[in-house]
Order: structure tokens, then sequence, then C-alpha cells
């Protein structure tokens, strides 16, 4: 069993990329699982084709406690079989979703959701990792594969720097690695020269540029993945690699984050920044 | 000039007067209308409202994880519990064991404050661990959470890697560690977490020869007399044994003038070959079912077994269990005690034979206590478990069913004594049995309390005697029977019924 952890900037498609690799993978034969680790809880919807499940937050707020839970409750199957949960969290401004994450995670390990015959576990976690819950992918025994989505954006760059230095932390203690950066591409300038170089700044790779196409909003307003709704589509094609790419990757490295100053640099030297004298 | 204690001095003039005065700043309702809704709390429309209750709980039978976890790694030799976390939270921990067992005891806490809450609690872990590490210099340093580590997430795994390397703590040293947030389970559950942490991380490589040895895993057990009839019972059976963990000098350490921080029993050699034993036999379920099921998936090659040999039955099944991993026989040392505790319940048990009881604790024990009470011909009614699972909701269930004596009983898990206290109104009983806090509910009920779990801060030396065993039948048979006899001579006592012989 392989467990991956997705993370990126917010709004970058790590759940629609998350989803569609998955798809592929499944599509190829693997027993795959999804565990969203976002409050909005939007990390299965096109592998369930509906709106969105009952996480397990919200099933625990509704029974009281996450100990009356029933796995078969937040647990769902969708597209070829694969494993679906949520762990959801509170409403926006209180509570503590961090701690969201190490307790629907908790409760999925200790009511057996991880079966010794699943091939994949993908955690797609929201944005950075800004606090020990939405480290608990990453801790003891989980995910030992990182996959940061980016594109050639600014803050998007920056995102994945900074959460490199969060893996670089868990890097070092446990045995957490990054696998490499997947370019959700925006069509920005010299984004796959950025990317790429990027890439390589940060000790990694490069492992897929998905180029940009509207066939993925398409099928996403259907609530499904590209893979289902058109197979033939040459965008399904691109995960497909995507996915091929994922299961074969053997270059797994501790990241090496850059200072600030150096990812500006790289900015200015590909152009997209102009340096502050010229400014 | 002369003194008066606690008990005294409020009753005095100058107080009562002052009591009398402060009411009119009090703001308080009359004392009829207090009498009136007090009244209303008896009855069955208050029960109804009352075990609708979601948001609150009032007097819950249990204690916080860490709790747990400090007094598992206790027992291990030279044994340092370290607390992740608030410095209230571990003062609470020290001073609940403390209440109990009148003995010091000794854990650390990392003293984390509002920064480490915002930037993560590794640098209080690391600083903590050097501290107590140079002015303690313990063999093994068990590391457990309280709530404020695990909000943020804090990873022990992670932490104790860092403090090896950077030579905070020695290599060599086992630095066990388990996460142990109270917002979900009980001290229960600390004490498995715990001790499932301590046997994988000393037992890791040490697999070998068999060792022909039996580990007996003793649970949330706070009866130290307990630790010491196993060790008398395994000792008369001829069956070499390691007791996991044995905190009975911890807790009730003789009194030599001299103070020893370290008492725990459980030699660290021991542990770590305890995966070589041929069999492990736990006393208690429900605070060892992760360790349990650890041990029965990586030692799979052990026999395992089960049971809180509390009452006759239950200790015959233990004995025999013990007598069939190992093929030694029950001596008959143990078979005339069986009959001496057979003879004690024959001689009691005209005054309880029909007694009803309500009973409130932990869920192992109170399994043990069912079956004795039935046993006995009492009826259990009422059973209050507030850290008891489903799982214990039905085995409970299955073993009231199990005997005409327990037909009226019915169980309730994650309730509390304020519900208890509404049940003891509708549905009265003659017996009580409970910890300390079950005090009050005597005192609003007067049902007779028969003081048993934990903790008991309000009476002596009770932890000194064993609660399991042959020998604990005749213990618990004598204080249910004496506290009946006790109620009967109050209740008798200006009749003609008030005698002599009982």
């Amino acid at each position: 069993m392989r467990q991956i952890a997705i993370y990126g900037k917010g709004g970058i498609g790590k759940s629609t990329t998350t989803q569609n690799t998955v798809a592929a993978l499944a599509e190829a034969g693997y027993k795959c699982m999804i565990v969203g680790c976002d409050p909005k809880a939007d990390a299965t919807r096109l592998i369930l084709n509906r709106k969105a499940q009952n996480t397990v937050m919200d099933m625990a707020r509704e029974k009281g406690t996450v100990e009356d839970l029933e796995i078969d409750e937040v647990l769902l199957h969708g597209f070829k079989g694969v494993k679906c949960a949520e762990s959801g969290g509170p409403e926006p401004g209180v509570g503590c979703a961090g701690r969201g994450v190490i307790t629907a995670i908790n409760f999925l390990e200790e009511n057996g959701a991880y079966n010794e015959d699943t091939d994949f576990v993908f955690y797609d976690v929201l944005g950075d990792v800004v606090c020990g819950g939405f480290a608990m992918p990453i801790r003891e025994g989980k995910a030992k594969e990182i996959y940061i989505v980016t594109s050639g954006e600014m803050m998007a760059m920056y995102a994945a720097n900074n959460i490199s230095r969060g893996v670089l932390k868990y890097a070092q203690s446990g045995g957490v690695r990054l696998g490499g950066l997947i370019c959700n591409s925006r069509k920005t300038d010299k984004e796959y020269e950025l990317i790429s170089e990027l890439a390589k700044r940060l000790n990694t790779q490069m492992i897929h540029f998905v180029p940009r196409d509207n066939q993925v909003q398409r099928a996403e307003l259907r609530r499904k993945t590209v893979i289902e709704y058109s197979p033939e589509h040459a965008q399904a094609d691109e995960y497909r690699a995507l996915a091929k790419k994922m299961a074969e990757n053997k270059n797994l490295v501790i990241p090496t984050p850059m200072a600030m100053d150096e990812l500006e640099q790289l900015l200015m030297d590909f152009g997209i920044m102009e340096s502050e004298a010229v400014a | 000039m002369k003194i008066k204690d606690h008990n005294e001095l409020f009753r005095q003039k100058e107080y009562q007067d002052q009591f009398e005065r402060k009411k009119e700043f009090e703001d308080c309702p009359s004392a009829e209308k207090v009498q009136e809704v007090l009244e209303w709390t008896k009855g069955e429309e208050y029960k109804e409202k009352n075990f609708k209750r979601q948001h609150i709980k009032i007097n819950p039978a249990k204690a916080c994880q860490p709790l747990g976890a400090i007094f598992c790694a206790a027992g291990f030799e030279e044994t340092l519990p370290f607390v992740q976390g608030a410095q209230g939270c571990v003062a609470y921990f020290r001073s609940h064991l403390n209440r109990h067992f009148k003995e010091p005891f000794a854990a650390v806490s990392s003293s984390m404050t509002e920064d480490a809450a915002v930037f993560g609690g590794l640098n209080n872990m690391l600083e903590g661990l050097e501290n107590a590490y140079t002015l303690y210099k313990p063999k093994m340093m068990s590391i457990c959470t309280t709530c404020i580590a695990e909000v943020i997430g804090d990873d022990l795994n992670a932490y104790v890697k860092q403090a090896k390397e950077k030579g905070i703590l020695p290599k060599d040293m086992p630095a066990p560690f388990a996460h142990t947030p109270s917002f979900v389970g009980s001290h229960i559950v600390g004490y498995d977490n715990m001790m499932k942490g301590i046997l994988s991380t000393l037992t890791a490589g040490k697999k070998a020869e068999p060792n022909g040895k039996v580990n007996v895993l003793m649970g949330f057990d706070t009866y130290m007399g307990d630790f010491r009839e196993v060790k008398r019972m395994l000792g008369a059976m001829d069956i070499p044994f390691t007791l996991l963990s044995d905190v009975s000098d911890v807790f009730d350490s003789p009194n030599t003038g001299e103070y020893k921080m370290y008492l725990g029993k459980t030699k660290l050699a021991d542990a770590a070959d305890s995966v070589n034993a041929v069999g492990t036999v736990a006393l208690q379920k429900y605070s060892t079912l992760k360790t349990m099921d650890y041990i029965r998936k990586e030692w799979a090659h052990q026999k395992t077994a089960i049971k809180t040999p509390i009452g006759v039955k239950n200790t015959d099944v233990f004995l025999e269990e013990l007598s069939a991993l190992t093929g030694k026989p029950v001596p008959k040392e143990l078979e005339e005690e069986r009959g001496r505790a057979v003879d004690a319940m024959v001689d009691s048990h005209p005054y309880v034979h029909g007694k009803r009881f309500a009973l409130v604790g932990d869920p192992d024990q109170l399994l043990g206590m069912i079956g004795l009470i039935m046993e006995m011909g009492g009826e259990p009614v009422h059973i209050v478990c507030t850290n008891g699972s489903r799982d214990f909701e039905e085995e409970a269930n299955e073993l009231l069913a199990s005997s005409p004596f327990g037909a009226n009983g019915k169980v309730y898990i994650n309730k509390d004594m304020w519900h208890l206290r509404s049940l003891l109104f509708t549905d009265p009983v003659d017996l009580l049995i409970g910890n300390s806090y079950a005090k009050f509910l005597w005192r609003d009920t007067g049902t007779p309390l028969v003081r048993f779990g934990f903790p008991l801060f309000d009476r002596h030396n009770l932890h000194r005697q064993p609660v399991i065993g042959y020998q604990g039948v005749i213990n618990i048979v004598t204080s249910i029977v004496n506290t009946v006899l006790d109620e009967l001579d109050r209740k008798t006592m200006h009749t003609a019924s008030f005698d002599v012989i009982r």
C-alpha cells in the first residue's frame, strides 16, 4: 500500500488533479482510496458523482461523539470502486480544522479503512502545512510520498516552496519524501521552463505538466472526472500519463527549499518579475 | 488558643450569622423554592429531561487518558513518566493519585505555554527532556500528551527522534511514547496506549527462544493488593511470570523514612523479553484492547487469554486458563482458598440475596462485580459506565442474561452519576457500589455506599487489599455484607429487632 499526500496552494486544482489521477489509476486496475483533508469536503465529488458526502466530522457533530460513528457511514465507494472519505471540519471562523483531520484519520485507521488490498491511498490536503493537524497525513506510518500541485503563478510557487519547508521538517525525522511537482497549467509565460527550474532548485522533478483544457470544467459540471466523462478525450490521456508516472516514480527526495530572495531571483531571471531597480 | 477544625468551625455562631447575612447579596431564591426544585429533581419528569441531556456531563466516572498512561509507565524499572503538555494537567494527575494512595508520585511536565501552542511544542519537549534526563537520570522515559499538544498536532514520533539525534537523550535509551488526547477515551484508554507504546519499543528486535514465562497484563488496576495476590497465585501454581506493569511498590511502598523516586518493579529486561513468553494473560479487557490486539498480531506465536478474576466463577476460569497455558495444575492451596471464599458467601448470602444494586465504575471492574453480585443472589439493577463502549454494553447485557438475578439489570454507557441520581430516586435500590464521588449520591438518596474502584479519596487502605482471586471474593463479600448490616443496625436502632447477632 502506497500512501500519497497532495499539497498545494488553495484553488490550484489539487482535488481535480487528485481525482482524475485516481480515476486513471482505478481504470488501470489499482485499488485506491481518497481521504479528503479539507473542511470544505470537495475532494471526492467527482469520484462519487454527487455534491458532497457525509464527512467524518459532520457525522460526529450529529451523533455527539466520533466514537458512535460506523465506518460505512463515512467511507463510500465511487467510480471503479474507489473508496472515499472526507474529514470535514468546523464552520469557517470557529474551532480547529487541523484537529478534525487528526480525529478523522485516527477514526479511519482504528476502524479498518486501510485494507491490506488497497494499492494507493491519496490524501488531498488543504493549502499549506499550516499546523500540526494538516501535517497528520505525513506523520509516522502514513504518507511517505508527497506531490505538490503548482502552476507558473507566483503565489502558487511561493506556496510550493513553503510546503517544501514543511516536508523538510518531517523528512528529517520521519521517512517522508517529495515525489515531485505537478504543474497544473494556468497558461502563464514560460510556465513549463519555470516549473522545471523550480523543481530542480527544490531537488525534485516536474513529474508532469498538465495542460489547461476546458474539458476538465465540462466534466466537473457533471460531477465527473475527465476519465469517466470522456475517456477518449486527449485530456484523459494526460491524467493517465500522470498516473503512470506516479505509479512508477522512484525519484523520492528530501527537498531543498529556497530562501525568499532566491525564489524572487528565479522569477526575475525568467522575466516574470521585474527587479526593484528597474521598477 | 484552641483551634477548631473545619468540621466544627463553620458551625459556630459567627459563621452561621455571616452565611445568613450573605444571602442578601446572593440573590438566592427562597429556601422554599430551593426545596421545591430539589423535590422536582427526584421525579420521573426530571429524569426524562436528565436523560435527554447532551452537552454537559455531571460527575462522570472517568479520568483523563494521560493519568492512565503515567500510571502504566510508573510500574517499569527506573522509568520517568514525561507528559508533553500543560503543567496544570500533570498536577491534577499527580494529586489524584496522591489522594487515592496517600503516596507521593513523580511525573514530569514539559510545561507548555501559549507560545508553544502557537509555534508547536518541539522546543518545550526538547528542553523538558534535557532537564528531566539531567536531573533524574531515568533508564526509560515514557512520553504521553495532554490535550493542548494533541490539538496542535505535536508529532511525538518525530520529536523523540530529534531528541536522540541532537543527543538530548542517549540513543540507546528507550523512550516510548503514546498520544493520549483526553477528548476521546478515558484513563483506561491512556493506559492501553502507553502499554502498547512501551511494549512495542522494548521488544523491538528481541524475539528469541521461548523463555517459558507467562506475561500478566494487569490493566488499570488500582488495588495494590491485586498485584501481590496475582504474584501469590502464580507462585502457588509454580508459574514463572512477568507482571506488566508492576506498580505495587510505587503506590504501596514500605515506610522506611527514606524517599525513593523509582519504585517500578517490572524490569526493563523482563519487559523486553515478554515477546518470548509462552503466553499473555490480561486481567482486564477494556484497558488492554490495543495492547492485546498488538500482541495477537505481532507476537502471534503466543497464546492469549483475558479474564478479570473478580468473583468465584471468574477466578476459576482465570486459573483454568493459566493451567491450560502452562500445563501446571491448580494446587490444593488455592482449592482450599476457594472453599473458604464459598463458605464466606454462604455465611453472608441471607443478607445479600435479593438485594438490589446500583453500580458505577470502569468496564472491567463492573463486569467482575456484576458476576460476583449475581453469584451471591443479589440483583444488579442500574449499571452506569461513563467510559463504557458498545462492546462493553453488549458483554454486560449477555452477562445479565446468563442469570435470573440479572433480569432487572439495565446498562447505561456514556452516562454519569447525575443520571444515576435520577435512577436512584425513581427506581430505588438497596446498595450502591462506586468510587468516592458516589458519596454525593449516598448523601442525596440515602442509598448505602460500598466503596469500590478509583478514586477512593475518603476511606483509607482499601487499595492495599486484593479484590481479585478467592481472597478478593472474601474482601468484597465482607464489605458488601457489613454495609448491609451497618444499615440494618441504623434502621432498627430503636426497635425490638436491634440485635447483637446478625
